[in-house]
């Protein structure tokens, strides 16, 4: 375990180095620069842009002195917003990301579960029908078509939720609700499987002929084991969370890490580029880091290698 | 009682049965899951009418526009209504799945010839060398490689050409994993033995041998990564990444029509509910086809 654990966790370090180095000198390989928008900027000008920013030096000198400063968390000063440090605007933006993934995942944990248990427990009767139905429609529809319809149905409409914008707890309940959509259809539908796999064997007849209630032989017994199957999902589930976060920022104004990226990445903010990706990737590792031990800790027939 | 010569045995003996192969065993069950027929019946009508759309006659062309005309809702004229420039959203849907559907069906086969090759070559060498390509495997999994696309993407070029590679390029993982498991199974049976035993190079046992038996995970597998692949077009399309103007893509439509959603519903609604459709059957079918393919492995539900 303890082995497990240290591989692991030194295996994050070249992990990191490679997402670094390929980041980095794609973005310098690219054509176009920085400061090369809208408008022609006096040559002179740029020139001494160029020179503040350390970006006239010979690349692998900018290079080294990037990795050297990256390992402090220090990535330097965004190029599009400047005067800010890159560490600021991650550690301002990626809390509101965080929050409305873990939101996502929860409603999703929450709500899929007990449907997909349900479903197992009520099979080929129409609960179960009309419950794999949504499920694989919810799997079906993008988050970007979801979330304009939602945004159409409950707030142009029905004025139930502001449609764009995160101030307050009504502002939540649509970007979560777009974001966890998908994953909710999925963990019922893996809840669902895994339920009636676990369902089939021998010690559930045994919890049965021992008399426990149907209720115990379900939820203490079955679900245990049952509930394997989306624990293993949730470490792809957070990384696909986290893309579809940009959406979701997107569509609803959220002032997140994703979009962000997506910004910077359009703006060649080189800085804010490398350090939100470096963020989220360790942010990533970390997590699947964490679902493994979670893993082995529920199924000990699981042992760490 | 005497003991004679048994009469010879009258009993009919049943008709010689034609031996029943996977595939046409495969194709029996396919066909009696109800949903997976429909599936594939919806997606070869979307086919057909994406790529023949040219030469449909009476389908306008989705780029012309008619500033005077504006945004129409649906009418008789205009099926799916029209937008703010006054194009015929029934044609810019049309031409949109035809995009949609290159984009997912060219990349997915792209993932194919790397995933495929790649797997096949690391479950049959083995050893040291199905060690280190599996652990680039692994690395290259735990990358958050959407913003790689997305960077690659924004810095090279947008075009559609980089949308494939790209797309292609993190998709075949998965394969991979799933084809060296197989050969992992079948490199060690004796038709490969037999196939070495007559002196076939270890190209031609990989490519001649092991990987037609690999087909059935394969196929199922390459069901399942089309709208994966088309969903990510669609997303990257919708962050303006994808698919540029005047050619539009279902994502591109979404993304153009929701900006004006509280004035004109139809745009996102049409191209949405075809995005949609079309992801569903494609799950459908394949999981039929998982089901008809391996029905040991029959897995219910997901």
């Amino acid at each position: 375990m303890v082995t497990f654990l240290i591989r692991r966790i030194l295996l994050i370090i070249p992990t990191l180095w490679v997402i670094a180095t390929v980041t980095f000198f794609m973005m310098r390989l690219a054509p176009g620069g920085p400061f090369r928008a809208e408008r022609e900027i006096p040559a002179a000008a740029r020139a001494q842009l160029m020179h503040s920013y350390g970006l006239d030096r010979p690349l692998g000198q900018q290079y080294l002195s990037f990795l050297g400063h990256a390992v402090t968390l220090d990535f330097g000063v965004s190029y599009k917003y400047p005067g800010r440090q890159v560490r600021e605007i991650i550690f301002e933006a990626f809390p509101v990301s965080l929050e409305l993934g873990a939101w996502a995942l929860l409603v999703a944990v929450l709500v899929g579960v007990p449907i997909g248990v349900l479903a197992a427990v009520r099979r080929n009767t129409w609960i179960d029908f009309s419950a794999m139905g949504l499920a694989l429609a919810g799997v079906s529809i993008p988050n970007f078509v979801l979330g304009p319809v939602l945004v159409l149905a409950l707030s142009l409409t029905l004025f139930m939720f502001p449609p764009a914008l995160w101030q307050g707890p009504a502002s939540r309940v649509l970007p979560v609700l777009t974001l966890s959509a998908t994953y909710l259809a999925y963990i019922a539908r893996l809840t669902r499987a895994g339920m009636l796999d676990v369902l089939r064997q021998d010690f559930i007849r045994t919890a049965r002929a021992k008399g426990l209630s149907e209720a115990t032989v379900v939820l203490k017994h079955g679900l245990r084991l049952g509930f394997l199957p989306v624990v293993s999902y949730l470490g792809p589930a957070a990384a696909r969370i986290i893309m579809g976060s940009i959406v979701v920022e997107t569509i609803f104004a959220v002032p997140g890490l994703g979009r962000y990226l997506v910004n910077a990445a359009f703006n060649r903010d080189y800085t804010l580029v490398l350090g939100s990706v470096l963020f989220y990737s360790l942010f990533l590792i970390v997590l699947n880091l964490l679902v493994d031990v979670a893993y082995t800790k529920l199924d000990p027939r699981v042992e760490m290698k | 009682m005497s003991i004679g010569i048994a009469p010879p045995i009258t009993v009919a003996m049943p008709e010689p049965r034609a031996g029943v192969s996977l595939w046409s065993d495969a194709w029996k069950r396919l066909r009696r899951n109800r949903a997976a027929v429909i599936a594939a019946w919806f997606l070869i009508v979307v086919a057909v009418i994406s790529f023949a759309a040219p030469w449909i006659p009476g389908l306008g062309d989705p780029t012309v526009q008619n500033l005077k005309l504006g945004a129409t809702p649906p009418s008789a004229a205009h099926w799916f209504g029209t937008d703010d420039l006054g194009r015929d959203i029934f044609a810019r849907v049309v031409y949109g799945g035809r995009i949609s559907l290159l984009v997912g069906i060219v990349a997915t086969l792209v993932s194919l010839l790397i995933g495929v090759s790649y797997g096949a070559t690391a479950g049959y060498l083995g050893g040291k060398w199905d060690l280190f390509l599996m652990r680039i495997v692994d690395i290259l999994d735990s990358l958050p490689y959407i913003f790689l696309v997305i960077l690659l993407l924004v810095f090279f070029s947008k075009s559609l050409l980089m949308l494939f590679i790209a797309l292609g390029l993190v998709q075949w993982l998965t394969m991979a994993r799933i084809v060296r498991g197989q050969v992992l199974s079948l490199k060690n049976q004796t038709f490969v033995e037999a196939a070495r035993a007559l002196g076939a190079s270890d190209r031609s046992i990989i490519f001649r041998h092991l990987v037609p038996n690999t087909l059935g995970p394969v196929i199922v597998y390459t069901t399942l990564t089309v709208p994966a692949v088309i969903l990510q077009e669609a997303f990257l399309s919708f962050l303006g990444l994808g698919v540029q103007p005047p050619a539009a893509s279902w994502g591109t439509l979404v993304s153009d029509g929701a900006r004006v959603i509280a004035l004109f519903p139809w745009l996102v609604i049409f191209p949405g509910v075809a995005l949609s459709l079309t992801l569903l059957c494609f799950n459908f079918l394949g999981d039929g086809l998982r089901d008809a393919l391996d029905p040991s492995e029959r897995k219910e539900g997901v």
